[in-house]
C-alpha cells in the first residue's frame, strides 16, 4: 500500500462510516437480516496481478451483515416449494443440496436454526437473493473481497498479519468441528462472518478462472492469476484470499459442498445526497 | 554375488522389455514395453497405506486398471501431542501407493470428500501429458473427477497435488508415490516398503503441543518445523518400526514430497546393494547415501546380514536429531560374528598419562619439593612424561621419522647447546634444521604446557637414553630459558 492510496481510504472510510449511519434507510421487503451500505470507491484487487494496475472502482452496495442462516433459508423454501429438497431440478443443484436438513420443509439436530446454511448451488443463492427484492442479487467477487478486507479497525486490514492469521485459522481447523452460528464479530462496516466460518458464493465465481492446474502461469493463454500461489499475485501474503478463490473456481453453478453458503447484497441507486 | 544376480535380473528385463517392444504398435514402437489395448477385464488397483506396498503384478498383459484415490483434509498426530491439519490423498501421510504395469491404462479417479475445505487436484508424475493430470483433476468438495492415462515409462514415480496455492498443499501432506512396474516385474524380495519424506512448517516451534497451523511464512523461508518419514515423528519407530529377519532382501521405495527440503537419504549400519536413483533406470551399486530430490524418488535395496536396529535418516543430520527425520527398520535373527562381531572389549581408557607408573612423576614431583631429587628420579618421570608427550613424533625408541621429525636418539643436535635445545621444547621449532647430518623443516609445536619441572625431567631422561651424552637438566636451568623471549631462536639454525 502506498501513502497515496492510504489517504484515499482515509476518504472512504469517512464516506463508508456515513453511508452506514444512512444504511438503515435502504428499504425492508421480506428480510430477516439487516443491510448496511457500503459506499462506492476504489479497491485494489488480490486479482489485479503482478502489473501496477489501477484499483477498480467498487460502486455503492448494501451487503447483508451475515450469512443466511437455516432458518431464513426454510423461510424461504416454505414460500417458494421449487427449492425444497427433492422438488428441485438437478440442473439447478446436486444431490447434495441441504442434505444436512431432516426432511426438505425440517431443518433437525443436523442444521442449526442460526448457523449459515450450506449445502445451496449458486442457483439456489440467487433465487434466495433475488427474493429479497429490490434487485437482491449475490455480491461481486469484487464486493465481497472489498468488505472481506476490513478487519474490525480498518477497511483494508490486509497488510496486517493479524488479518491474514484470523483466515488462515480457520483452513487449520477440520470441517468436523461443528459450525458455529451466524453472528461473529462484526468488521468496521458492521458486517460479520466474512472469515473464519464458510465460504460464499459470489454472483461471478465462474468468472474466477483459476487454471485447473494452478501452475501454467507461463502459458500463452494464461488466465487471470494461478502462479503457485505467488508469481502472479500481486502480494504474496495474499494467499489465504487466493485459496477462496480458488475454492469458488473449483465449483460449477449447481455444486454444493458443505462449507459454502451465500449473502445477498442489494444496489444502492444513486444513493441519498 | 549379489550384484551379479541384480545384474542378470536387469539384463533378463533388457531383454524382455526388447522382446515386448517387437510386438508392439509401430506409433510406440520406440518406447519399451507394451502398449497394445488394455487386455482383459478392468482391475481394479489395490491401494495401500503407508509404509506397506501393493502386491506385486504378476500379469503378463496390459489391462485397464481402475484407481480410486479419495482426498481427504483430517486432523492427526504429527508429533507426541501435537496435531496439524493435514490434507491427505487416501487419509495418510503419504498418500496411498498405487502400483500398476508398464502399459496399462490407468483409469483415475480423483474424490474429494465432502467435509474439506478445499478444492485439490492430482499431479502424477508417471503421467505423461499437461499437469500430469492436473489439468483434468481440478475437484471441488464432495465431487469426483476422472481421467485416463497410458502408463508409457516404468519406474517410480511421485505424485502430489498442484492447486494453488501448490507449495501449502504439498506442505500438508499431499503427496505418494505411483510404482510403473516393467513388464518383467521386478527381482523378488523379501520386503517392499513404502517411505516418504516431507518437510513441515508449523507456526509453534518444534514439538509445541496442541493444533498446529500452517506457517507460509517459514515455508517460502524454507525453515520447516519438522522433516519427517510418513508424515509424523515417530510414524516409523517403537512399535510402528519396519521389521525383517536376517538374511533377507529387503526394497524401499523411497520418495521425497518436499516441498523445499532434498533429502540425503541414508540407512545408519547398511550399504545399499543397488539404487535406483531419482528413480531412473539406472542402477548404482555399494551407495552410503543416495540423494532425493524433493518431487522425486528412488529404490533402495539392500540385503540383512546382522540383527539390530537401523536407522533411516536424512543424513542431513540436524533433521534427523532435531526435526524428526528419522525411522527404524528392526532386523531380526541370529548374530553374525563373522561380519560383526558386537562389542568385544569394554575397558577403562585414560590415556597415555595415566599409566600405573605415573607414580615416578609424583615421586620426583615429591623429591623435588624436598630438595633431594636425584639424577634416577629425574630419568624415571622422563620416561613417563615422554611417553605421554614426546613419543608420538619422535617415537618411544627415540628414533623419529625420517625426513618428518628428527631423531632423539645419539642425536647431535643434542649434544650441542643444552639452553637451546630447552628452547626448543618451550617455545617450539619451525623451519629448517639439520640433525646427524639430515635436513628436516617442519614444525614442532611449543611445549608451554609442561612445567619447568616436567621438562627437566624429560630431557634428562633423553640425555640419558639411546647412547646420548647423559647428565641432568634442571628445573632452574628450565625455568631460566623459559624467561627469555624465543626471538633469536631461529637465527641459530
Amino acid at each position: 500500500m502506498t501513502l497515496r492510496s492510504r489517504s484515499h481510504w482515509t476518504r472512504v472510510v469517512s464516506r463508508g462510516l456515513f453511508s452506514l449511519c444512512i444504511g438503515a434507510a435502504v428499504p425492508a421487503v421480506a428480510r430477516a437480516a439487516g443491510y448496511v451500505s457500503i459506499a462506492a470507491g476504489e479497491f485494489a484487487s488480490v486479482l489485479a496481478g503482478d502489473t501496477e494496475v489501477k484499483p477498480s472502482s467498487v460502486p455503492a452496495f448494501a451487503m447483508r451483515t451475515s450469512p443466511v442462516t437455516n432458518r431464513e433459508f426454510l423461510e424461504f423454501v416454505k414460500r417458494n416449494q421449487g427449492w425444497a429438497r427433492g422438488r428441485v431440478s438437478r440442473v439447478l443443484a446436486d444431490t447434495q443440496y441441504l442434505n444436512h436438513w431432516r426432511t426438505p420443509r425440517e431443518l433437525g439436530d443436523a442444521a442449526l436454526a442460526d448457523q449459515p446454511v450450506i449445502n445451496v448451488s449458486w442457483f439456489a443463492a440467487q433465487a434466495f437473493c433475488e427474493a429479497e427484492g429490490a434487485g437482491g442479487r449475490l455480491p461481486s467477487w469484487l464486493e465481497w473481497e472489498r468488505v472481506a478486507a476490513a478487519d474490525t479497525t480498518h477497511t483494508d486490514a490486509r497488510p496486517n498479519p493479524a488479518w491474514r492469521a484470523e483466515i488462515l485459522r480457520w483452513y487449520s481447523t477440520a470441517t468436523s468441528v461443528t459450525l458455529a452460528n451466524t453472528g461473529g464479530t462484526a468488521n468496521v462496516y458492521g458486517i460479520q462472518d466474512m472469515h473464519g466460518l464458510i465460504w460464499e458464493w459470489v454472483d461471478d465465481f465462474n468468472a474466477l478462472l483459476v487454471a485447473a492446474d494452478s501452475r501454467s502461469q507461463g502459458d500463452p493463454d494464461k488466465l487471470q492469476f494461478c502462479g503457485a500461489g505467488a508469481i502472479s499475485l500481486k502480494d504474496r501474503d495474499n494467499y489465504a484470499v487466493l485459496m477462496r478463490i480458488a475454492l469458488l473456481s473449483s465449483l460449477k453453478a449447481v455444486d454444493t459442498t458443505r462449507n459454502l453458503g451465500f449473502r445477498c447484497v442489494i444496489p444502492v441507486s444513486k444513493g441519498p445526497k | 554375488m549379489k550384484t551379479l544376480r541384480a545384474f542378470i535380473s536387469l539384463a533378463a528385463t533388457v531383454l524382455l522389455v526388447c522382446v515386448h517392444a517387437a510386438t508392439a504398435a509401430p506409433a510406440t514402437a520406440r518406447i519399451p514395453g507394451d502398449f497394445g489395448p488394455p487386455q482383459g477385464k478392468p482391475i481394479k488397483a489395490v491401494l495401500t497405506s503407508p509404509p506397506h506396498v501393493p502386491p506385486a503384478i504378476t500379469r503378463k498383459y496390459p489391462a485397464k486398471v481402475i484407481v480410486e484415490l479419495e482426498v481427504v483434509e483430517k486432523e492427526m498426530q504429527i508429533s507426541e501431542g501435537v496435531s496439524y491439519l493435514f490434507w491427505t490423498f487416501g487419509g495418510t501421510v503419504p498418500g496411498s501407493f498405487i502400483r500398476v504395469r508398464q502399459g496399462d491404462t490407468v483409469e483415475f479417479h480423483l474424490k474429494n470428500h465432502p467435509s474439506s475445505k478445499m478444492p485439490h487436484n492430482i499431479d502424477l508424475h508417471g503421467v505423461t501429458g499437461p499437469g500430469g493430470g492436473a489439468t483434468s483433476s481440478f475437484t471441488a468438495p464432495g465431487h469426483e473427477s476422472q481421467f485416463t492415462f497410458k502408463a508409457l515409462n516404468e519406474g517410480i514415480y511421485v505424485y502430489h497435488c498442484a492447486t494453488a496455492p501448490v507449495g501449502m498443499h504439498v506442505a500438508n501432506g499431499m503427496y505418494g508415490l505411483i510404482l510403473v512396474e516393467p513388464p518383467g516385474g521386478m527381482a523378488k524380495v523379501d520386503h517392499e516398503f513404502y517411505v516418504m519424506q516431507g518437510d513441515f512448517y508449523t507456526v509453534g516451534k518444534y514439538r509445541e503441543k496442541g493444533l498446529q497451523a500452517f506457517d507460509m511464512e517459514k515455508a517460502i523461508d524454507e525453515r520447516p518445523t519438522y522433516v519427517l518419514f510418513n508424515g509424523a515423528e515417530g510414524a516409523l519407530t517403537g512399535d510402528k518400526a519396519l521389521t525383517a529377519k536376517t538374511n533377507q532382501k529387503v526394497r524401499m521405495f523411497v520418495g521425497n514430497g518436499g516441498p523445499n527440503l532434498v533429502s540425503s537419504f541414508h540407512v545408519i549400519g547398511e550399504i545399499f546393494d543397488n539404487v535406483r536413483y531419482e528413480g531412473g533406470s539406472n542402477v548404482q551399486h555399494n551407495v552410503q547415501t543416495t540423494l532425493i530430490p524433493a518431487g522425486g524418488a528412488a529404490v533402495v535395496e539392500f540385503r540383512t546380514e546382522v540383527p539390530g536396529s537401523y536407522v533411516l535418516v536424512d543424513h542431513s543430520i540436524f533433521r534427523a536429531f532435531n526435526k524428526g527425520a528419522l525411522a527404524i527398520l528392526k532386523v531380526d535373527g541370529p548374530e553374525n560374528k563373522a561380519i560383526y562381531s558386537g562389542k568385544e572389549l569394554d575397558a577403562v581408557y585414560l590415556g597415555d598419562r595415566a599409566q600405573p607408573n605415573l607414580s615416578a612423576v609424583t615421586t620426583a614431583t615429591a623429591a623435588a619439593a624436598k630438595g633431594n631429587l636425584t639424577q634416577q628420579e629425574q630419568i624415571n618421570a622422563g620416561k613417563v612424561l615422554f611417553t605421554g608427550t614426546c613419543s608420538v613424533c619422535h617415537q618411544a625408541n627415540g628414533e623419529g621419522l625420517a625426513g618428518v621429525f628428527p631423531p632423539l636418539a645419539k642425536s647431535d643436535y643434542l649434544a650441542g647447546d643444552v639452553k637451546r635445545v630447552i628452547a626448543s621444547v618451550l617455545h617450539g621449532l619451525s623451519g629448517k634444521v639439520t640433525v646427524n647430518g639430515k635436513e628436516y623443516n617442519s614444525v614442532m609445536p611449543p611445549m608451554n604446557q609442561l612445567n619447568n619441572d616436567e621438562v627437566a625431567n624429560i630431557l634428562t631422561y633423553v640425555y640419558n637414553t639411546w647412547g646420548n651424552p647423559g647428565g641432568r637438566v634442571t628445573s632452574d636451568e628450565v625455568k631460566a630459558v623459559r624467561a627469555q623471549p624465543p626471538v633469536a631462536r631461529r637465527a641459530e639454525h
